[in-house]
């Protein structure tokens, strides 16, 4: 977009910055603000956001990252699956390297799974209709921006009366585990930079409980410099009272109050909310998408009888606490040391959206 | 993973347009987003259009960071 520059432009970056520190001074306590989106955390390293913020105002990083979020069950699952004969597993890119355990799907492919990596859920489709005599197993992880892209492929396999082609659902909903993060009472959070893109299809109305039930702000915020600041500006004139508590959107050019209705529809249609795991934060209600009874013919789940080992979470590895925002990359042992983007140990260094990375990548 | 970044509509038909950004090309479906257009910018998001890019509200996001730039200079100038 013709614009993007402008969102980057230094003297915009200096009067924000200059505003958060003025009304900052009027805040007289420590101020936490938690994003729940991968890419804002890798903005804001890369950025340097953190360093341009006054001392009583920081940023924690929450259950943003899909993979990250992914507990090894989903991944053991996958590799059991991978084990069957006559299986093809198709996958986003990050998903292939996360550990479980001492397992995980790279290695199962040195060991002769088939495993393709796929850029979009279309991609998983395409293999499906030219390998007929295989079955195709797509492993569909995201939040709300992912989740009608699976139900669509879902959509046209029904359509090209496809009979090969499979879904393994672990798709997961932001705003319930926002829930849990402000019902946990061992930490505080004073406002949400909300997801852009999640929110681009949810729109606004499903965080109206943070500020009115909670006294949390909310935000939605965009993704260049620029918005970021604004953004963490409006969450700070809600924190010392010039602004009204509520759920306000940056990204304006972008999110609708409604969100994208035709994609809510079709989420609505092929899946159900149902209770899921996360990983750090474990069990939240109806914080999970599974496929929906009418579309059993291409549920991984039901169409694979299969006998899981659930293996355990690396030693030391404080991926969980990470993702819940109470402890930071610097705080974990292994960080830098024997933990790092060419062999991870936890799912935070594998993709890039993780925290892990994100500071390996930028925050020297 | 979840990267979505902003890209132009070049061509449109039924279900799919092509869409780029600096030059690369790409073909994406847009059956997601109600009355695209050609020259539209539009949220890609793995093979997918999720949203539009409303250009009037990125043009009054921007003002308001002009608006703010010249109060900072003015603030400066007076101390
Ligand atoms: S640095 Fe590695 S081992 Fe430590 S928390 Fe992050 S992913 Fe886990």
């Amino acid at each position: 977009m013709e614009h993007i520059e402008k969102f980057r432009n230094p003297d915009y970056i200096k009067a924000l910055v200059l505003q958060i520190h003025t009304v900052s001074k009027k805040i007289k306590k420590e101020v936490k603000l938690m994003e729940v989106c991968g890419t804002h955390t890798m903005a804001i390293a890369r950025w340097g956001i953190r360093k341009m913020l006054p001392e009583n105002v920081s940023l924690i990083s929450g259950p943003g990252c899909p993979v990250c979020v992914t507990p090894n069950q989903f991944i053991d699952t996958a590799i059991e699956i991978s084990k069957l004969g006559n299986v093809k597993i198709a996958t986003f890119g990050d998903m292939y390297r996360v550990p479980s355990g001492k397992k995980s799907l790279e290695k199962q492919s040195a060991n002769g799974a088939v495993v393709d990596i796929v850029y979009s859920p279309l991609d998983a489709l395409k293999i499906a209709e030219k390998n007929p005599e295989k079955k195709i197993v797509f492993l569909a992880v995201g939040f709300e921006t992912t989740s009608p892209l699976t139900a669509k492929v879902i959509l046209y396999a029904r359509n090209r009366k496809l009979k090969n082609f499979f879904v393994l659902s672990g798709h997961k909903l932001i705003p319930p585990a926002m829930v849990a993060l402000v019902k946990d009472k061992t930490h505080h959070i004073d406002g949400f930079l909300c997801p852009g893109h999640v929110s681009a299809i949810i729109g606004s109305e499903p965080y109206r409980v943070f500020p009115n039930n909670y006294g949390v702000p909310c935000v939605i915020s965009g993704f260049e410099v620029c918005d970021i600041l604004q953004s963490i500006l409006m969450l700070l004139e809600m924190i010392c009272g010039k602004r009204k508590l509520s759920v306000e959107i940056q990204y304006t050019r972008c999110v609708l109050r409604y969100g994208n209705t035709v994609a809510q529809k079709i989420i609505a249609e092929v899946f159900n909310v149902v209770d899921v795991d996360w990983r750090g934060i474990g069990m939240i209600e109806q914080s999970g998408l599974a496929i929906n009874r009418k579309f059993t013919e291409f549920d991984a789940f039901s169409n694979f009888k299969l006998d899981v080992k659930i293996s355990s979470e690396a030693k030391s590895c404080i991926c969980g606490q990470i993702l819940k925002g109470l402890k930071t990359p610097l705080d974990c042992k292994l960080y830098r040391r024997l933990c790092t983007p060419e062999s991870p140990i936890g799912p935070c260094m594998v993709s890039s959206e993780g925290t892990c990375a994100a500071y390996y990548n930028y925050e020297r | 993973m979840c990267l979505a970044i902003p890209m132009k509509i070049m061509k449109k038909k039924g279900n799919t347009a092509v869409v780029s950004l600096g030059g690369v090309e790409r073909t994406i479906d847009v059956s997601l987003v109600k009355g695209i257009k050609t020259g539209d910018y539009v949220i890609v998001h793995a093979g997918f259009a999720i949203q539009k890019l409303n250009k009037k509200e990125a043009r009054e996001t921007l003002k308001l960071f002009d608006k703010m730039k010249y109060g900072t200079y003015r603030k400066i100038q007076k101390s």
